[in-house]
């Protein structure tokens, strides 16, 4: 299973390259948010994202690019660039496996707000309710390439996007579509942050990952899309190879719908799954991305799974979370993570967590703090979400 | 797609709690009745039907998990214990390996609204207790813990047909392995938000809330077999809903007489010349997204169940994003 294709737009910028500099030198992208009043939250930043003017030429009509909003031009955006790279053409049906966890929530927000404080005002009512639904932006998509395969929505949490790659990687691997348009996509909305505020998971400063002094996560916005195929069918084409999935684990922890069980059993089992999938053992990865939100259970809870699972390769094994540069992505964070696996095994290079100052004593693995060069042959990518969900992700570095 | 038995079946409806109450409402062939809801601040009333309240206090409730659990993780777990029966308790045993998949259109709109509602009124105080219920995995995870599952678990959103793409996935998952048995719900919440914003699209719709669920098995003496799920056909610019809809037709082939089909009311000239019989839960129950194309599926399997039928095909026109289709057959039937 190999992927031909990946876009990339977070708060560091649009695009691969941009990107790929960012998550080499450890830049860090939060700011005070302005896309709704925080005024009266605990915290007050976000990695917002400064979306572009300019779109790909699309086919849409005029009418539908002026409503576009914020999730659906940045999936555009993901999207187009992975299309692009990956060569494909339209004309075969298109599977498309996406995850999110709240599509394009703003304008359900509009429309909850216009319905209290002007109930007999049904203007604009019925066009927010069309757009905000989670397969708004993805139908949309299809309309902009012409794609026309079926598309499936997975919103399992902060796990959403890796659950999408995997998903997208077992419809291929067992032959039931040689192709996928996979990823996820996440806007920033007051109900979202305000919800993570009222749980206290915010941290009023940016995020620090696996610090013994991390005080919380902090929000981002973007998307990520990959392009997967078979190998047979990109040597066909002769499409450039960026790398391989090789494996996908996912397992469901039941302790508490926001809570990791502390000893982070589910996660533990995800990896597992995913490397027994791979057919690889621990001391055969090079690098792992981890979920490493930043909340002081999760960061615990992720350590001990990554202590137990890598055992003694633990000591000398590279560890980041590289949402300390572009905070919790939500449903997209898993692809977003995806691509970033794949730039380091394309670059050879690790991504740093620039903020860390104190590592967590409970971390046993080596925390990558500075920008560094490094042989990466294969990289796990950890998402664990709301509710449960987790998932690991296996890629191979394509030679 | 490899054949799947249809081990149990579960369903929640305005009917009642139970499959027999939906089948109840179907056999006497009357629209339930219709209730009226309030909008707050608007003086015409919404036409809704309400899922009655349980006959016995459900038992799951008692649960840590589900005391603040809202309606739609209610009418979730109240299906897919149905649909479970007998294996529940492996399951909670660790002895068997449980996929759960649970899919909806428009979620926890209850508790969405109400959470936003305390936003729009002061932030800082918003109650962090009902957040972690407005998200879409919520009832998927509560279903998971009750089970004590810790097997693969997704919760697929989209419109009606996301249900029959949740039968889909279910049957990847049993032929990858990764799960012993698969259940798959379809469940959805009545509040005033949604029935209002239905009615935007359909002023003569009826929403009702409740849910459907199958639990899926590679092995089983059950009497009926998932022999397929057509493509999904996306409605875009170059696909409108009628010809998406035909393609499904086209895919589950012309039927025949003793071929029971069960559509949702849309797209029905598609269907003009089916040889078989149909029904449509819609005109008695309402309208309900994914738990009505999960009414479909369970209603379609009862039938060859029963003997009524040796096949049945489950139409489903979404309401934005794509026609699907699925085929169920008697286990000796010459189409498997």
């Amino acid at each position: 299973m190999v992927i031909t294709g990946a876009g990339i737009i977070t708060a560091l910028g649009r695009g691969w390259k941009t990107n790929a500099a960012g998550f080499r030198a450890g830049t860090t992208a939060f700011r005070p948010v302005t896309l709704f009043d925080v005024s009266r939250q605990r915290a007050k930043i976000a990695a917002e994202i400064d979306l572009p003017a300019d779109l790909p030429a699309t086919r849409l009509s005029g009418n539908k690019l002026r409503r576009l909003n914020r999730a659906a031009r940045m999936l555009l955006l993901a999207a187009h660039e992975a299309w692009e790279q990956s060569g494909w053409r339209p004309e075969e049906p298109l599977p498309m496996v996406l995850g999110t966890t709240s599509g394009e929530m703003s304008l359900g927000q509009d429309y909850l707000r216009q319905a209290l404080h002007t109930p007999g005002d049904f203007k604009r009512q019925a066009t927010r309710v069309a757009y905000y639904q989670v397969q708004s932006p993805a139908l949309i998509l299809c309309d902009a390439f012409d794609f026309q395969g079926p598309l499936t929505i997975i919103s399992n949490a902060c796990a959403s996007g890796a659950n999408a790659i995997g998903h997208a990687f077992e419809t291929v691997r067992s032959g039931r579509a040689p192709r996928v348009l996979t990823g996820g996509y996440d806007a920033l909305c007051q109900l979202t942050f305000a919800g993570f505020d009222s749980l206290q998971a915010l941290a009023p400063t940016p995020c620090r990952p696996f610090d013994a002094q991390r005080n919380g996560l902090t929000l981002g916005e973007g998307a990520a899309v990959l392009t997967l195929e078979t190998l047979a069918g990109a040597k066909k084409r002769d499409a450039e190879i960026l790398g391989e999935i090789i494996g996908y684990g996912a397992a469901t922890d039941t302790h508490h719908l926001t809570q990791p069980h502390p000893e982070g059993r589910a996660a533990l089992a995800a990896m597992n799954a995913a490397c027994a999938g791979a057919g690889l053992a621990p001391e055969q990865v090079d690098y792992v991305n981890a979920h490493g939100t930043a909340t002081p259970q999760n960061d615990a809870t992720e350590s001990a799974a990554i202590n137990r699972w890598a055992g003694a390769r633990a000591r000398h094994l590279p560890v980041s979370s590289t949402k300390a540069g572009i905070g919790h992505l939500l449903g997209a964070a898993g692809a977003a993570e995806a691509v970033v696996c794949l730039m380091a095994l394309r670059g050879q290079w690790l991504p740093p967590a620039s903020s860390l100052t104190t590592p967590d004593p409970a971390c046993q693995f080596q925390l990558v703090r500075q920008p560094v060069d490094a042989k990466v042959d294969i990289a796990l990518s950890n998402s664990f979400g709301f509710g449960g969900a987790n998932a690991s992700l296996v890629f191979r570095r394509w030679l | 797609m490899s054949a799947v038995f249809i081990h149990g079946l579960g369903a929640v409806s305005p009917a009642g709690w139970g499959v027999a109450a939906l089948l109840g409402a179907l056999e006497k062939n009357q629209p339930l009745p219709v209730e009226t809801l309030t909008r707050p601040g608007w003086e015409k009333k919404l036409s809704v039907r309400s899922v009655p309240p349980p006959l016995s206090r459900l038992d799951f409730l008692s649960h840590p998990r589900l005391r603040r659990a809202g309606t739609l993780s209610q009418h979730t777990l109240a299906a897919a214990l149905e649909a479970l029966g007998t294996d529940a308790a492996p399951v909670q045993a660790g002895a068997l390996r449980l996929g759960v998949i649970v899919c909806t259109m428009a979620g926890s709109v209850a508790y969405s609204r109400r959470f936003y509602e305390e936003v729009l009124q002061e932030p800082a105080t918003a109650s962090p207790l009902i957040f972690p219920e407005t998200v879409f995995n919520a009832p998927a995870s509560h279903l998971a813990a009750y089970l004590n599952s810790p097997a693969i678990n997704a919760t697929l959103v989209g419109d009606e047909g996301a249900f029959l793409q949740g039968l889909a996935m279910a049957a990847g998952w049993l032929d990858e392995d990764r799960a012993d048995g698969c259940v798959v719900v379809g469940a959805e919440e009545l509040d005033w938000i949604i029935a209002d914003a239905v009615r935007l699209f359909r002023r003569s719709a009826v929403y009702t809330g409740g849910a459907g669920a199958l639990y899926m098995k590679k092995q089983s003496s059950a009497r009926t077999v998932l022999s397929a799920v057509t493509d999904s056909f996306s409605f875009t610019k170059s696909q409108n809903r009628t010809t998406a809809a035909r393609k499904v037709r086209g895919q589950l082939g012309e039927g025949r007489a003793d071929e029971l089909l069960c559509d949702s009311e849309t797209d029905r000239s598609v269907w003009l010349d089916w040889p078989g019989r149909r029904l449509s839960p819609k005109t008695i129950v309402g309208d309900s997204f994914a738990a009505l194309s999960a009414w479909q599926c369970v209603i379609a399997c009862d039938e060859i169940r029963k003997q009524h039928c040796s096949c049945a095909s489950v139409s489903v026109v979404g309401s934005n994003q794509q026609a699907i289709g699925a085929r169920f057959v008697s286990p000796e039937s010459s189409d498997l």
